[in-house]
């Protein structure tokens, strides 16, 4: 185990069981007897009725058998094939000993159908079966996982594949579903109360001593002392990247740890569509296949104009659906380490299953910059021949007062402003924190000002075209949000009624997580207006990446020149500032949130109301004027 | 006398009680943490001293209970307890890296007579991560003490830690009975270099420095006793 072998450190995650993953549960104790014995790889499910049993299993990813919570006893859980235009009828039979959930993750449905406990519905208790039952209106690659407690960190997760009802616009020979995830021999529960105790507990990245004296030889010492100043002065660690890493956790590719080597074959000149889905709880991925261009041609299940790129950071919940074309008769491997370089997934693209590739050595471990400390982004990649002028401006995170803010400083590169359309006012609802009056959207609310909010961006930039921290200097294609657009042009109208402002923020010591400061469980909802276009802005004032992830209703990212990339997640980079538009198409109780599983939990959550009648507005003269159609 | 102190101990602890039933969400449980800072010996002209320093909390993001205790005693001619207190305190976050502390301390004295204070003090981490403690204490007959501590970790890998501690205690008052003085009474500063086998279990060896300064010195002096003391100390840091 890593902490048996301190000076290896964190290169030594564990790479997991050489024979598969998930191996039978024999030997463990009575109770684990009883429960099903889990396995790995996904079974495909296809057609319209399907029942699916949640239970507890026995799980061996790593030599030793853990507990699990696994769907019909695999993990992943099977694979669900569905066609467009069908209505599915799920019967979810709940085995565990404690209220479960599944929660289809991107679909368009009836809220009722959405599967988070205390929003859609009760949750299904013990022993119980809950039906859901809706129309397919959309296809591509999605993925469902439980929205109770901890449960997907412990296996709970599948993909879900929608044919489309016409013909598949990018025909392939194979076709194969990459479901990447992070498991933990540890118990979630203990998991986030580690984090609670000591956040810094899985990160042995820290700076040492020797880190300093190198920089004092390389960079001279006042130079370091200056660099080193305002993380000192603000109390942050630079190479805070993931709060879990591959200290605790065993990387999976379809349920396979890196040892168990997850393989697909093709035949050479085979066009392959490769699905990914990142179904992990915590981790950012970094995708690629050394010697192989990628296509992406769906990003969110949603279709794009094809891009080629060689690398992707895939953030938690997103999908990502590309095209390969492996003409050559050899082997391939796809390599997704973790954005803090503590661990990797891998598997093998190969002709023949006794042929392998060299897996790549992992990157050393990126340390954080200004961009991510919302300090402004670096003009161009140079982060280290870049100007420090900005240090003074760091809001130094006193909390007690404010003094030195840079708020409202207008920066044109980072000032998002409207749409050439014209002024969209910011949504202010009295009674309602986050909606409080803003002079823009990057000044801070009172509601940051406390213990749960540890800094703030001072000068949060455009970074939809930013690769993100360790892999800006990449000799190779890294595919940005930049890149991207919705094929078939914008899929809605790029000019919303009004503009909702939240700022993403924490306190990484206390392991705090909330938008604006406030936590959930201090939150009223956030009430859009059915029909209503709204423009949601984002600002990142933490040093960490969030997937953001809106229930129920598309996310159109704003690139700008009214281009639009429809997504049901965004991840925001840290010191990022991005916008994007939300059709209030369908009424209900909508969960938005942090994907990253302990920050949701420690309540970087809202719940969206979309309602019929009109909210009282006083910041919008244009209520209930609706843009139909492309822009 | 002491039930008129312990009083405000039992209204801390009932109030830190309160707040944390009606703070917490379903979404947010309680979580504790107890953390044996210190558990060392010391070798000592007398022999060995054995010393702890160790605290825990229980509660959520904003309040928490703290419990906390340090004490020396001498293992050997027969064991004989030099020093020993409790603290019961209720935490309150007030800024991103700082929480107040509002508590009762009760100092145990084998022979002399128990001391008893109230204590208000601030805890967190300042700018360049030193961890921070200052504490008043009111205590009776208008004894009051003021108590600083601060420690810092240097990493020389990210398991072998060495962590430099630093300690500051005051007085407002002589106080006869236990023979100290006013104004600055001691500065103790610590090196201990522990090795991280897990997080949470390091043994650790290192020196302690302690010297006493002022009327307390003097007194100690007449009453024959050493005010300065370098010692070599060797134990264990885990928490749980």
């Amino acid at each position: 185990m890593t902490s048996n072998t301190p000076s290896l450190g964190r290169r030594r995650f564990v790479q997991g069981l050489a024979l598969g993953g998930a191996v039978l549960g024999l030997g463990f104790s009575p109770r684990q007897l009883l429960a099903r014995q889990g396995q790995t790889g996904a079974a495909e499910l296809s057609g319209t009725d399907f029942h699916l049993t949640l239970d507890t299993a026995s799980v061996n990813l790593t030599g030793r058998h853990r507990p699990a919570t696994l769907v019909n006893g695999s993990l992943p859980a099977p694979t669900l094939r569905w066609r467009e235009g069908d209505t599915v009828t799920l019967a979810v039979t709940n085995r565990l000993p404690e209220t479960s959930s599944i929660h289809w993750h991107g679909l368009l449905l009836p809220f009722q159908m959405d599967g988070v406990p205390g929003l859609s519905f009760d949750g299904i208790p013990p022993g119980e079966t809950f039906t859901y039952r809706f129309p397919v209106k959309q296809n591509g690659t999605y993925w469902y996982h439980s929205h109770s407690g901890f449960q997907e960190q412990t296996g709970l997760y599948g993909a879900i594949i929608i044919d489309p009802a016409e013909t598949q616009p990018h025909p392939v020979d194979r076709d194969y579903v990459m479901v990447l995830s992070d498991w933990s021999d540890e118990s979630p529960d203990q998991l986030y109360a580690t984090l609670k105790k000591l956040s810094h507990y899985y990160n042995f990245n820290e700076r040492t001593v020797f880190d300093t004296l190198r920089d004092f030889r390389e960079k001279g010492v006042a130079r370091t002392l200056k660099d080193r100043h305002m993380w000192n002065t603000m109390r942050m660690s630079q190479s805070d990247l993931a709060d879990v890493t591959g200290y605790t956790y065993t990387y999976l590719l379809n349920g396979h740890s890196p040892n168990g080597n997850w393989t697909g074959l093709f035949k050479p000149g085979e066009r392959v569509r490769l699905r990914f889905i990142n179904a992990s709880a915590m981790t950012f991925f970094d995708i690629r296949i050394p010697g192989l261009d990628m296509t992406v041609v769906a990003m969110d299940g949603q279709p794009v104009k094809p891009v080629r790129f060689h690398e992707c950071r895939l953030g938690v919940a997103e999908t990502l659906d590309v095209i390969v074309t492996p003409e050559e008769k050899q082997a391939f491997t796809v390599f997704a380490q973790s954005i803090d370089r503590s661990g990797f997934a891998r598997g093998t693209l190969t002709p023949d299953p006794a042929l392998r590739a060299e897996v790549p050595a992992m990157d050393p471990p990126p340390l954080l910059g200004h961009t991510e400390m919302g300090m402004g982004a670096m003009a161009g990649m140079g982060h280290g021949a870049a100007n420090h002028g900005g240090i003074g401006h760091a809001d130094m995170g006193h909390g007690d007062m404010n003094g030195g803010d840079m708020n409202g400083m207008a920066h044109g590169s980072t000032d998002h402003g409207a749409a050439p359309g014209g002024h969209v006012p910011l949504a202010n609802v009295p009674g309602n924190p986050d909606l409080a009056p803003r002079a823009n959207a990057t000044e801070h609310l009172d509601s940051e000002y406390g213990p749960g909010v540890d800094m703030r961006a001072t000068a949060p930039a455009a970074l939809l075209d930013d690769p993100g921290i360790g892999l800006r200097e990449r000799p190779w294609k890294v595919l940005t949000y930049a890149d991207l657009e919705t094929a078939g042009g914008a899929p809605d109208s790029s000019h919303p009624d009004r503009e909702i402002v939240l700022h993403l923020t924490g306190n990484m010591d206390r392991y705090m997580w909330s938008f604006n400061g406030i936590k959930f469980a201090d939150a009223v909802p956030l009430e859009l207006r059915h029909g209503e276009r709204a423009r949601i802005t984002l600002v990142n004032d933490t040093m960490m990446t969030h997937p953001i992830h809106l229930h129920g209703l598309w996310s159109d990212l704003e690139l700008g020149d009214g281009r639009l990339l429809r997504k049901h997640t965004i991840t925001v980079k840290p010191g990022e500032k991005l916008s994007y538009l939300v059709r209030a198409d369908t009424p209900g109780r909508w969960a938005y949130h942090c994907h990253l599983l302990y920050h949701m939990q420690a309540g970087m959550f809202r719940e969206v109301r979309v309602v019929e009648a009109a909210a009282p507005d006083h910041g919008d003269p244009h209520h209930g004027h609706q843009h139909g159609g492309h822009h | 006398m002491k039930t008129k102190a312990l009083t405000p101990a039992l209204a801390v602890a009932g109030l830190a009680l309160w707040s944390g039933a009606h703070g917490m969400d379903m979404r947010e449980p309680a979580f504790s943490r107890v953390i044996i800072d210190e558990l060392e010996a010391r070798d000592v002209d007398e022999g060995t001293l054995a010393v702890w320093e160790a605290s825990a909390w229980y509660g959520g993001d904003i309040d928490k209970l703290y419990l906390s205790t340090e004490g020396e005693r001498l293992m050997d001619q027969g064991g004989e307890t030099e020093s020993f207190e409790t603290r019961l305190a209720w935490s309150h976050a007030f800024a991103p890296f700082w929480d107040w502390q509002l508590g009762a301390r009760r100092d145990w004295q084998p022979d002399d007579p128990n001391r008893d204070w109230a204590s208000i003090g601030v805890q967190g981490v300042a700018p360049y991560r030193f961890e921070t403690d200052v504490n008043l204490f009111i205590g009776e007959d208008g004894l009051t003490q003021l108590r600083l501590e601060t420690e810092y970790e240097l990493l020389f890998t990210q398991k072998l830690i060495l962590a430099p501690a630093l300690e500051m205690n005051l007085a407002g008052k002589a106080d006869d009975e236990l023979n100290t003085g006013d104004g600055l009474m001691n500065l103790e500063a610590g090196l201990r270099l522990r090795y991280e086998i897990r997080r949470e279990f390091a043994p650790y060896i290192g020196v302690n420095w302690e010297r006493q300064f002022g009327d307390t010195a003097s007194r100690t002096r007449v009453a024959g006793g050493e005010v300065e003391e370098t010692t070599l100390v060797a134990g264990v840091r885990l928490w749980f």
